[in-house]
């Protein structure tokens, strides 16, 4: 008898499947209705509950074209350009720390240097760090350049209205994770392989590019996932990092303002709030098995 | 509707523009890496080795000494600095954090945070991770309770706020929870939102809503990797049900259980978005992570909100500290 099959006896019984049944139900109920409410013409979603779909099903899309297209709320644009930009946000900043991260990853298992380690932890104690801590900082770096002194180290670059401070952030910000998952899978790879490709000669880059890369495809793919969706639904460096404005801002500091200054209007922030869950939602159930598999590298260990 | 369509076929146009800019700037940065590697790649005997390392390390280092270490010795310095930064006031920004009512509240509010919805979010994932395993379609219970993992906390929090949703006595009801009390009898259910301390309990239930389809996961994964011979050991010796579990279940996934509501925690710490979108910090909701944001960009006092970030730094220390000794063990034992 398996491990997992000793305690699944030992806890067997009607009672427990019943809490997972009504556990899932209850975990599934308030997205649901949100999906009901937002498909429901606004007299309706004004005077009823959601659950009168069941009785009186009545739906429309045309919330979704309002609040894309029109605003509707006394804005003129709609989210559309918020959309776009949550997806020019998230790709390159997925695609970034992801290269960067890999690299540093195999850096630190392969090519052995003095304090190797050292370097390793100090990364991963960088998770610490609050992004609440570095925004301030950051925001003046990129607005003023760095002075040591008189003496100018960075110079003030003008990137405001542009996704490059946006991006940059959240690649510093995901490297301590990406790394130190990363790192865990790389250093696994197979000692043998390794040292044969170094005898026939091949430099560093050659076997990070036609071995390490290849075979760290899984590891890659799942974190590309979890960074994605981290991105998505990133608020806080959104906010502080590209402002309010359809031309950078992404769709979750429009949906916060929208939250904040119209929580009346449930048809339309309903809507919106199911058009920002719908690409993650894509994501995940594509790809959830990758996704669950690398949250699994980091953090189980026998 | 042609202005409809006009909008529509701008707004096409402009998502081509973004996107071209940022596959743009990917193909720029692969093709940067490229031609480095390129490069690099040609050196030979003992610059090989050096080079190799600043060339994959570099980066990262860089970026991180940037972006986390130098803002990390620069928030504490200004935290001891006035809110325009030019002149130090000492610990007088320590003391109003630690002395002011609302500020106590704050506090207060990020405790509570930070005791209830991990302790739950976990509790709640360890039962579900044992007891959805002999069911029949466990991968879609499973699934469906991971599902708000791939909500963003914004979203979340317009979720529930729609479930907490409350109208006067009589009228008729549009948030779930408000017609569930009316169904069950109660007349006049309060503004939920707005009723202080169970509003907070109200917020923190969103996060468990969010983090238990993690916490189940992770912990399922570990109780499987548990070895067979163990168990089957225990029950020879007539280990069975609440004793096999106390016993060796939980001391065999205790690793597991620490990351898990460590990393639960830190995110909690760190989360500001559901009390933002909610309350936006009203009705005594406030917590730490959203009074920062409000210090610094709202009342733009900057040294105060440093100083809370310093605070907020603090209270994630321990935690890490403590993970990175256990991994410190483990990769010793390797």
């Amino acid at each position: 008898m398996t491990a997992a099959k000793a305690v699944r006896r030992s806890f067997s019984g009607p009672l427990g499947s019943l809490f997972v049944i009504v556990v899932t139900v209850l975990w599934t109920i308030p997205t649901f209705g949100l999906l009901a409410t937002s498909l429901r013409p606004k007299q309706e979603v004004a005077t009823t509950g959601w659950w009168e779909v069941f009785t009186h099903p009545e739906l429309i899309l045309s919330n979704y074209h309002t609040v894309l297209f029109e605003g509707g709320f006394g804005v003129s644009a709609g989210m559309m350009p918020f959309l776009v930009n949550s997806l020019a946000i998230s790709v390159p900043a997925t695609v970034f720390p992801l290269v960067i991260a890999a690299m540093a990853a195999y850096a630190l298992a392969w090519v052995r240097f003095r304090g190797s380690d050292t370097v390793f932890f100090v990364i991963f104690a960088l998770q610490v760090v609050p992004l609440q801590m570095a925004l301030i900082p950051l925001l003046q770096l990129f607005s003023g350049g760095a002075h040591l002194g008189g003496l100018t180290v960075i110079p003030a670059v003008n990137l405001s209205g542009t996704y490059a401070p946006v991006w940059l952030a959240h690649t510093m910000f995901a490297l301590p994770l990406a790394t130190f998952l990363l790192h865990n899978f790389i250093s696994q790879l197979p000692r043998d392989l390794m040292e044969a490709a170094i005898m026939d000669g091949a430099s560093h880059f050659k076997i990070f590019r036609s071995i390490v890369l290849p075979l760290c495809t899984p590891a890659l793919a799942s974190f590309a996932i979890f960074e994605f969706l981290w991105v998505w639904n990133d608020l806080l460096v959104a906010l502080t990092f590209a402002g309010g404005t359809p031309e950078v801002a992404p769709m979750t500091v429009r949906l916060a303002q929208l939250s904040g200054s119209f929580g009346g209007r449930w048809e339309l922030l309903t809507a919106g709030a199911f058009l920002s869950l719908i690409i993650p939602l894509i994501v995940f159930f594509a790809l959830q098995r990758y996704f669950v598999r690398g949250l699994l590298a980091g953090s189980v260990k026998g | 509707m042609p202005a409809t369509l006009h909008v529509a076929a701008s707004a096409w146009s402009d998502a081509g523009i973004k996107f071209g800019n940022s596959l743009g700037a990917i193909a720029g940065f692969l093709g940067i890496l490229l031609l480095i590697f390129f490069a690099a790649g040609r050196a030979t005997g003992r610059f090989a080795k050096p080079l190799a390392v600043l060339v994959m390390l570099g980066p990262a280092v860089l970026l991180l000494v940037v972006g986390l270490v130098a803002p990390l010795v620069r928030t504490v310095f200004l935290s001891f600095y006035n809110a325009d930064s030019d002149r130090s006031v000492g610990l007088r920004n320590y003391d109003w954090a630690f002395t002011t009512d609302s500020i106590h509240t704050v506090l207060l509010n990020t405790a509570l945070w930070l005791v209830v919805a991990p302790l739950t979010a976990t509790g709640l994932g360890l039962a579900l991770a044992l007891l959805v395993e002999r069911m029949r379609w466990q991968g879609l219970y499973k699934s469906l309770i991971f599902l708000p993992m791939a909500v963003s906390l914004v979203g979340a929090g317009i979720i529930w706020k729609f479930v907490y949703e409350s109208r006067g006595a009589g009228q008729p009801q549009i948030g779930l929870l408000s017609q569930l009390a009316v169904s069950l009898g109660w007349e006049d259910p309060p503004n939920w939102i707005l009723t202080q301390p169970l509003n907070n309990f109200l917020l923190i239930a969103v996060m468990v809503w969010v983090q238990t389809g993690f916490a189940m996961v992770v912990l399922s994964a570990a109780i499987k990797a548990i070895p067979d011979e163990v168990t089957e050991a225990a029950r020879l010796d007539g280990a069975r049900g609440l004793r096999l579990f106390w016993f060796i279940t939980v001391p065999m996934i205790r690793t597991t259980l620490v990351v898990v509501l460590t990393t639960v925690m830190i995110t909690t710490l760190k989360a500001f978005d559901i009390v933002r979108t909610m309350t936006g910090g009203n009705f005594g909701t406030q917590v730490l992570a959203n009074e920062m944001y409000a210090q610094s960009f709202t009342q733009f006092d900057v040294g105060r909100g440093s100083t809370l970030a310093v605070i907020l730094f603090l209270a994630v220390l321990p935690l890490v500290a403590y993970n990175i000794v256990q991994l410190r063990k483990e990769r010793e034992t390797r």
